[in-house]
Formats: structure tokens, C-alpha cells, sequence
């Protein structure tokens, strides 16, 4: 049986002001997936997050956000200064991630509270719910951003250079938690990163863009193909 | 008691508490996620083009609030977008329109009326200054104001805590965002001529401070900056009657004693 396409690309050319960085993507995600994007910096990346995120409308081409649609997709964006010193209990910003659902959310429901509880205790910070935001570690605030995601998300994460400023093993242990959380609750991932290494060991499928060019295939595949070679000896 | 009773036997100064409370009440609760986005700055950028499009409206014979809320709004929404623009260094574009805004004025009225004490009473407040519309006035966007936070309290969190994660899920965070500056363009027009065009901004970001330096939940920063909002107004507004001190400057100083107790408390 096919899996169901969560999100996809068709013919889809990215840029600036009609100036194209990317032209004619075509790739899917899948329920099951684990994709990374790698470039180098200024391919594109973060313009093809913001135009899979909906953000911005792509150059040309069709973009269809299955997964975006039927509220089944969570973002992990890259922390901004500003959050490093906000007043927030760890269960206030986890309990933001239900907001995608729709209504007015004068409060969250009894059933978003008991998910959020659940969601916590998976990725261990539950004993921190209580806790202010700004006093917790790097690798403690991206777990509580990553179970917002889950809150938010049933089928796909989008995560924006999740390891970015975490020391090797917060690093470790959150490729850790989103194995788990792929391998165990099905989750689609896809992960932007300039990560190779955790790239090539982590994914099932690797979506290089760079220089008007791009691949997308098993990692295999890629090892094999010109821009992983070149990209992966540096 | 007797000194409550004494002073609201003066029209003019319960007009003066009335809109004063409810103008602090606002400008602490949309100070709360202003302060936390860095945008504290344009609480300062309106009152000054505030002041001018004042000084503008009274040497043309306009109602001045008619004219002025109009103006400052469109000056709020340019400077939101200012802010969020990378381009420029929003910092430095925000204090060279502050200051033009203050020269407008300023150079209009000396042409026209010359430097008279309605001047100062604009850059310093005067408690004579609230009539029955800025009751009215203020009434209405306290309403407004609260039933905003009441209703979209948790979009509003989310915006102000992660405009993309917010943007990403569905939030329409522009309309937030320029709603927040509007209500902000709004309670500093209506506060301004009471508080002074120098020392509204204080009103926005005093109280939002202090709570920061006590609570570590979102909800309680929000709720504490209110009430020491209108607390500090009732303290300031006690203190310049008694001392006979121009209201705006006292107001300000309460609020700089409570955030000094608020960072002694909590550095605790």
C-alpha cells in the first residue's frame, strides 16, 4: 500500500525577487519518512523551509502541505535571543503548541492538558513543567520546544537545525529522542541541518540543494551521487 | 480615607483618576508583550510623535485628539514595520523620528502660539488636562483592551513568545502585531496629555519590567503588571496632590520605586 504524502513538492522553484535559487524540486514526504536537508549556507535552505511552512509562496511550481492542512504538522524553529530570557513556565509553551487546533482556545481542553502531561513525560521534562523557561539548560530548551512540536504535530515535524548551540551530548540525546519518536510513534521527521555526520547516520533519505542543482535519494544513493561526494569530503 | 475623600471632591481629578487608571491598566497589559519583543522603543517613538502631531493640530485649529490619534496610529504601524525590517537599524531610525516628531512640534508652536505653558504641559503632563471624552475615550479602550487579552490571550502569548512557531501553526501574527501597536498608538495618545509626552513610555514598560523580575509564569507577569500599574497611578496621583508635584513625574517615580523593590525581591 502507498503511504500517505504529507507533504510534497511539484516543480517548485525558490528565490528572492524573481531571482531563482532552486528551480523544478520535486520530491514527497511520507508517513514513515526520515528526510535531512543539507546545502551549503545561502542554497536555499531556510527559503525551502519557509516555503514548505507556507510562509512564503514559492517562485512557481505547487506545494501541497497534506499535513499542514489537517493539523498534523509540528515545527521546531531555531531558538531567538529574545526567548532566553523569557517569563514562561515550561508548561505554558508547551500548551502554545495546541493552537493550530481551531476555535477561539479561551482555554485549552482537559484532553490537550492530559496530552501535553504525556507528551512531557516522554521526552523527560515533566518534573520541570513547573519550572521558568529561562532558568533551563540549551539542551532542556529545545526538548520543551520539540514537545510544543508534538503537541502540535501527529504525522510530520519540521525541525530547523535542531542540534545548533547544544553541546555534543544534548546533541546525542536529542537524535536520540527523535529516533525514538520515529521508529516507536511513527513520526514523519524532516531536518534541516548542516549536521553531515548526524545527516548521513540519523536519515533515511537526504535532500541536497546548492547552486541551482538538486538530490534527493537514500543516503546510499547519495554517498554514491557527485554532490554528496564532493559535499560530504569537506 | 478622609484624604481619598478630599481629593475626589474635585471633578477634574476624578476624571484624572478614572482615565489614568484605566490608561495605566492598558499600557502595562500591552507593555507585557512589547517589552518581551524588544519593542519597548516605540512606546517612546509615539509619545514624541504624539506630542507633535499635537502642537500641529492646535496651531491649525483641530481637535487635538481627533487629529492626533489618527497620526499616531499610522506612526505606530510604520514603526512596527520599522522594527521587524532588517534593513535599517530600528533602533537608530526610531530615535531620529522621535526627535524630528519633537522638533515638528516644538518649531510650530513657536512659530504660531509661541512657548507657552501649553507647551510644557504636553512634555510634562497637567492633571487639568482629562475632559468628559477622554473619559469616554478611555472607557472604551480599556474595554477594549481587556477583552482583547481575555479572548486571545494564548495567541498572544504565543505570538509574543515565537512569531515563527506561532506564523507556522496557523496564527495570523501581522494582525496581532498591529493590533498590539494600534491599542499601544491609542493608550499613549489618551495618556499623554496627563502623563507628559516625556514620561508616558514609562507607564509601557515600568510595570512590565518589574513583574518580570518576580514571576516566572507568563499568566502572572501579565496579571501583576496590571495591578501595579494602577497601583503606582493611585500612589502617584495621592503624592501629587499632597505635594502639589506635577502628576506625570510622580506617577513615574512610583513606578521606579516599585521596580527597585521588585529587583531587590527578586534577586532574593
Amino acid at each position: 500500500m502507498e503511504r500517505q504524502i504529507l507533504l510534497a513538492c511539484h516543480d517548485v522553484s525558490l528565490g528572492y525577487e524573481h531571482r531563482p535559487l532552486l528551480e523544478h524540486l520535486d520530491f514527497a514526504v511520507r508517513e514513515g519518512d526520515y528526510v535531512a536537508v543539507l546545502g551549503e549556507n545561502g542554497s536555499g535552505k531556510s527559503t525551502l523551509l519557509k516555503s514548505l511552512l507556507g510562509l512564503t509562496p514559492p517562485l512557481a511550481g505547487r506545494i501541497d502541505r497534506a499535513a499542514q492542512r489537517a493539523g498534523r504538522l509540528g515545527y521546531l524553529p531555531q531558538q531567538t535571543p529574545a526567548q532566553r530570557d523569557f517569563p514562561a513556565t515550561v508548561e505554558e509553551v508547551v500548551l502554545s503548541g495546541f493552537l493550530n487546533r481551531s476555535g477561539l482556545h479561551l482555554t485549552y481542553s482537559s484532553a490537550e492538558k492530559s496530552a501535553a502531561l504525556m507528551h512531557m513525560g516522554k521526552l523527560g521534562i515533566l518534573e520541570l513543567r513547573q519550572r521558568c523557561y529561562r532558568e533551563l539548560s540549551g539542551g532542556q530548551q529545545q526538548r520543551v520546544l520539540l514537545c510544543r512540536a508534538l503537541c502540535a504535530a501527529s504525522g510530520l515535524l519540521i525541525l530547523d537545525e535542531p542540534a545548533t548551540g547544544l553541546d555534543p551530548a544534548a546533541s546525542q540525546d536529542l537524535y536520540k529522542t527523535l529516533r525514538y519518536l520515529h521508529d516507536r510513534e511513527g513520526m514523519a521527521i524532516l531536518m534541516v541541518t548542516h549536521d553531515l555526520d548526524a545527516a548521513l547516520r540519523e536519515a533515511k533519505t537526504i535532500l541536497h540543494i546548492g547552486q541551482n542543482r538538486w538530490f534527493c535519494g537514500t543516503v546510499e544513493e547519495y554517498l554514491k551521487d557527485e554532490s554528496g561526494r564532493r559535499f560530504g569530503r569537506k | 480615607m478622609s484624604l481619598l475623600l478630599s481629593m475626589l471632591a474635585y471633578p477634574f481629578i476624578v476624571r484624572a483618576f478614572v482615565v489614568g487608571a484605566l490608561v495605566s491598566l492598558c499600557a502595562a497589559l500591552l507593555g507585557v508583550p512589547l517589552v518581551l519583543k524588544r519593542y519597548s522603543m516605540i512606546g517612546d517613538g509615539l509619545s514624541h510623535v504624539s506630542f507633535g502631531a499635537l502642537a500641529v493640530a492646535l496651531a491649525c485649529g483641530f481637535a487635538p485628539l481627533w487629529f492626533s490619534i489618527p497620526v499616531v496610529m499610522l506612526a505606530a504601524f510604520f514603526l512596527l514595520r520599522l522594527a521587524e525590517s532588517s534593513r535599517v537599524s530600528a533602533d537608530a531610525a526610531i530615535a531620529v523620528l522621535s526627535a524630528s516628531a519633537l522638533a515638528v512640534g516644538v518649531v510650530v508652536t513657536s512659530l504660531t502660539t509661541g512657548m507657552t505653558t501649553d507647551v510644557d504641559s504636553y512634555l510634562f503632563g497637567s492633571i487639568l488636562a482629562m475632559s468628559r471624552s477622554d473619559v469616554v475615550l478611555s472607557v472604551t479602550l480599556a474595554v477594549f483592551v481587556l477583552s482583547l487579552f481575555a479572548a486571545f490571550y494564548h495567541r498572544l502569548f504565543a505570538v509574543t513568545f515565537d512569531e515563527s512557531f506561532a506564523r507556522a501553526t496557523g496564527v495570523k501574527v501581522g494582525t496581532y502585531k498591529t493590533l498590539l501597536s494600534l491599542l499601544t498608538a491609542l493608550t499613549v495618545v489618551l495618556g499623554m496629555r496627563m502623563m507628559g509626552a516625556m514620561l508616558i513610555s514609562s507607564l509601557v514598560i515600568f510595570p512590565a519590567l518589574s513583574a518580570m523580575r518576580v514571576f516566572r509564569r507568563f499568566r502572572s507577569v501579565v496579571v501583576f503588571a496590571g495591578a501595579l500599574a494602577v497601583a503606582c497611578f493611585c500612589a502617584g496621583l495621592a503624592g501629587s496632590y499632597l505635594l502639589s508635584t506635577p502628576v506625570g513625574a510622580t506617577v513615574v517615580l512610583c513606578d521606579l520605586a516599585a521596580f527597585l523593590v521588585c529587583a531587590a525581591v527578586g534577586r532574593r
